[in-house]
């Protein structure tokens, strides 16, 4: 992918993440933080492909902490923004409406 | 699994990551309405499961041992951390994983460096260092912040003399590392690690003055970092899904940051680079006693249950008492009574955008009866008590009335527009703006000496008794 292609990506995403984002009532922005915090633990791929190319000690060692940190950021912030939401949905009055 | 299956950069990996953001996209959508947002985070979460199991598929992926032993180790830290938080402490944990999240991308852009000069492209060179650079900000950053919530180290602002003029030699050195790893043939890693350890000075220098009430802006403004810098490592690494996730995140952190700035009357700048300057020890030194009303909770019973409307403001004092329980009680208790209560919601109640709702909702507090400031305020002047739990600095009408106080013109909710104000609180000390409330010293305020959680229950216990 060229360079120009990526910036196209990334200015139409900007343009969507501000258009969704702006919509989550203040009410939901602790769980929003929480499952974005989530997602940008995406970088754990960047984990996973440089651990294809370690070489040396301390190229493993920097892809196995890259990897556990990415894993930790994902597996924890789904699961954490799952419990709190759990919390809005039970409500008795929540579903009534 | 069959590991390199799936080509890197072919068209089967490219569909695959733009199925995965399509994913986090719709999730998001699906964010908008408390009924639907548990659904919209599986959702999200299955786009991710998409893209790692994408990336696990690539030709070229190996190295199992290190690759499952970081998955193994970083998920059971994740399960095991998730499952046992409280919610009062979820700003901290935020922080914490928002911190991992910035490692990553600096660990990361520091292993692509290595492999950088063999073939040395400017557009995927620069995104490396933007990487190493906001990531490693990040992650110190988001310690310091864990460190300042989880009362590590004091949440009060520690400055440095000269703090600006030290940040702003450390971000120009940043950046001419920058240029000159850039504008070299054969750059030097020793350059670069200097770059991650300079990144990291900044990262602590820049948090560690900024006071806990300013504690909303700085996580929002980290998790927009850790977005932005994992884009950029989307860039290095030609992955879509990175380059899109990665700007969903820092679009949502900067529209919370701007938010909470707003909440709070003061530019981006100003929370991060000014603190609240010496004001606070001055202001916090003087204590002198002010005449003062002070009730039981009999008294404090007694005017609730013969209340028409009464409004709850709580602050970041009932989330450490972990009153939310008795509080929802003692509203229970009033509303059999036919007491009309709401709950008002100052935007920075908490320690993170939106934390009050949280908290409330974990005790069972309908969504509808969440009240936003803005929306609360008008009717103020028709409540006939407000009760103030564990709320300070949210409530101190100087915001309003005095324009030298450090926190004028910051939106307060207008308790002091109440016919009556009972404040339950363990002492007159101020807040974490470190300036005296005036709130407390008006004639129809009455303090009610306690810890939230014992208060509150105390109230409910009297109420039927009326």
């Amino acid at each position: 992918m060229d360079l120009v292609t990526e910036l196209t990506i990334f200015i139409l995403a900007a343009f969507v993440g501000f258009t969704v984002i702006s919509k989550v009532p203040t009410t939901l922005h602790t769980p929003l933080m929480s499952q974005t915090n989530a997602i940008h633990g995406i970088v754990m791929l960047g984990g996973l492909i440089v651990a294809g190319v370690a070489d040396g000690a301390l190229e493993h060692i920097i892809a196995f902490i890259a990897i556990a940190f990415g894993a930790i950021n994902i597996v924890g912030g789904f699961m954490v923004t799952d419990r709190m939401l759990g919390m809005f949905v039970r409500k008795p009055d929540g579903g009534s409406k | 699994m069959i590991p390199g299956v799936i080509e890197p950069g072919g068209d089967v990996a490219t569909l695959l990551y733009i199925a995965a953001f399509s994913l986090f996209i719709y999730g998001l959508m699906q964010g908008t309405h408390p009924r639907t947002a548990k659904t919209g985070n599986l959702i999200a979460a299955g786009g991710m499961a998409v893209a790692v199991i994408t990336t696990l598929l690539l030709d070229g992926v190996g190295n199992w041992g290190v690759i499952l032993g970081g998955l193994f180790v970083g998920s059971a830290i994740g399960v095991i951390a998730s499952v046992r938080v409280q919610m009062t402490e979820m700003p901290q944990m935020v922080a914490l994983y928002n911190g991992v999240g910035g490692g990553a991308v600096a660990l990361i852009a520091w292993a692509e460096f290595r492999h950088a000069p063999a073939n040395f492209e400017l557009d995927s060179f620069i995104p490396i260092l933007f990487a190493a650079v906001v990531g490693s900000v990040s992650f110190w950053g988001s310690n310091i912040a864990f460190a300042k919530l989880q009362d590590l180290i004091p949440t009060r602002p520690i400055a440095v003399p000269g703090q600006q003029f030290i940040n702003g030699l450390l971000l120009l050195g940043l950046i001419v590392a920058c240029v000159v790893l850039a504008s070299s043939d054969d750059p030097s890693e020793g350059l670069f690690i200097a770059l991650l350890i300079g990144a990291a000075a900044l990262g602590n220098l820049v948090v560690l003055p900024i006071g806990g009430a300013d504690m909303p802006v700085v996580i929002s403004l980290l998790n927009a970092f850790t977005g932005l810098s994992a884009a950029a490592a989307g860039f290095a690494l030609d992955n879509v899904a990175l380059i899109v996730a990665g700007t969903l995140v820092g679009s949502s952190g900067t529209i919370l940051t701007l938010e909470m700035a707003n909440a709070m009357n003061r530019s981006v700048p100003n929370i991060l680079f000014a603190g609240f300057g010496g004001a606070p020890a001055a202001g916090a030194g003087s204590g002198e006693e002010r005449p003062h009303t002070s009730i039981g909770p009999q008294d404090a019973a007694i005017k609730l249950a013969y209340a028409d409307n009464v409004v709850i403001v709580p602050g970041y004092g009932l989330a450490v008492a972990q009153a939310q329980h008795a509080v929802k009680e003692m509203a229970d208790e009033l509303e059999k009574r036919g007491v009309n209560v709401n709950y008002a919601i100052h935007p920075v109640a908490g320690r993170m955008p939106g934390h009050m709702n949280v908290l409330l909702a974990e005790a069972d507090v309908p969504y509808e009866k969440l009240r936003e400031m803005e929306d609360i305020n008008p009717e103020m002047p028709r409540t006939d008590v407000a009760v103030v739990i564990g709320a300070n600095d949210v409530t101190n009408p100087a915001a309003k009335n005095d324009p030298n106080s450090p926190i004028a013109g910051m939106p307060i909710i207008e308790v002091h527009e109440a016919k009556e104000v009972i404040v339950i609180k363990r002492s007159l000390s101020p807040g974490f703006a470190g300036i005296d409330n005036d709130l407390f010293y008006e004639p129809n305020t009455s303090m009610l000496f306690g810890d939230a959680k014992a208060a509150a229950a105390e109230i409910a216990a009297e109420i039927p008794n009326l």
